[in-house]
């Protein structure tokens, strides 16, 4: 394997790295909108108290808020995984640990995902049984 | 007036672990930091070792952390400094004795940014001509004496020794940003890999230690943009 000049493995290319906070930029300005505009709806104009499934089988019957939701949900989580990752790349020396952190990260943000993305393309309101 | 100094003290030679020793000396408000160490070195321990030369904030090799804060001990007033004046090594460089770390990393980092103007164009016979406007690009990052006190301050530096750090990027974008440099994509090149200014985490603990005022996270954000705009 290569060495650089400190003895260390070869550095990566840096492009990836210019994408990844390129996004984290892009991604924490829309965050903030849309998170915030979440938060308000289910929390201030709303009383999270009085949040029920016939408010959110109603709600999702809009693709707009589904889309709304699924965008939401993919900034999150890719945005936080980054972020643990500049984390775990800052602190995680020992090139085995740092591998295997990494790969529970992204298995852990991946099945996440996965669930967030199967909860809100399947769900199938029931209005009719409440 | 009575100061009392607390100073890290290692010498490889004897120690196992670095320890602390307190000192007294007698001294005026308006003397420095750097005062008070050469007091202890001339009249209580000639064992205590530390570097200075100008001793005027212009050399930089005096740099040290000072009640916790990376400053130049020759910069610092005796009355501007809670007692007793807590004086360690810089971080994240090995010390080689009491106050004097090994620089080379630093240096090394340094010279991987090519500080130094590449034009391939005849020089001719008159000076390479900037507008005013030119040389206010750049001008500020002229100021860096190499003192590391930014690099030694940085909480990503501290994590991962191999981050290129502010010093090396400041040096990266005062030739980057000079428009008699010919040299602007392989300077991006060398600052655009993973131990380059993407480590740069915004802290701005470096903008704070720099002994010149240069502000230095603007300077790393600037090439992060000028990155951008080259590649994407």
């Amino acid at each position: 394997m290569a060495r650089n000049l400190y003895g260390s493995r070869t550095q990566p290319n840096g492009s990836m790295e210019l994408l990844a906070w390129y996004f984290m930029r892009i991604s924490g300005i829309v965050l903030l909108l849309m998170a915030v505009t979440h938060f308000a709806i289910m929390h201030i104009f709303r009383d999270s108290q009085t949040i029920d499934y016939a408010w959110v089988a109603a709600r999702f019957s809009s693709p707009i808020w589904r889309t709304y939701d699924i965008i939401l949900l993919f900034l999150a989580m890719i945005h936080g995984m980054n972020g643990v990752r500049y984390v775990v790349d800052d602190y995680i020396h020992h090139q085995g640990l740092r591998v295997l952190a990494l790969s529970v990260l992204y298995t852990i943000s991946l099945t996440l995902l996965i669930y967030g993305m199967v909860g809100i393309l399947t769900f199938t309101p029931q209005l009719q049984s409440f | 007036m009575n100061v009392k100094f607390k100073i890290k003290r290692y010498n490889p030679e004897v120690d196992k672990e670095p320890h602390y020793e307190t000192y007294e000396v007698e001294l005026e408000p308006t003397d420095r930091a750097l005062d008070g160490l050469n007091a202890v070195k001339w009249k209580i321990d000639g064992t205590l070792s530390y570097r200075r030369s100008c001793a005027h904030g212009v050399c930089g090799s005096d740099a040290m952390r000072i009640n916790g804060k990376n400053r130049l001990a020759c910069k610092v007033l005796i009355k501007d400094l809670k007692q007793p004046i807590l004086i360690e090594p810089l971080l994240g460089l090995k010390v080689i004795k009491d106050l004097i770390v090994d620089m080379e990393p630093f240096f090394a980092k340094y010279r991987s940014v090519k500080p130094f103007l590449i034009n391939n164009d005849e020089p001719g016979t008159r000076e390479r001509k900037q507008s005013q406007a030119e040389v206010d690009k750049y001008e500020e990052a002229t100021k860096c004496i190499l003192c590391a006190s930014c690099t030694t301050s940085c909480p990503s530096f501290w994590a991962n020794g191999q981050y290129l750090g502010p010093a090396a990027l400041v040096a990266a974008y005062r030739f980057i940003f000079d428009t008699r440099d010919q040299a602007t994509d392989e300077r991006l090149d060398i600052a655009d890999k993973q131990m380059g200014v993407w480590r740069c985490r915004t802290i701005f603990n470096c903008v704070e230690a720099c002994p010149r005022d240069i502000n230095i996270t603007r300077a790393i954000g600037k090439v992060k943009k000028e990155i951008m705009f080259n590649k994407m």
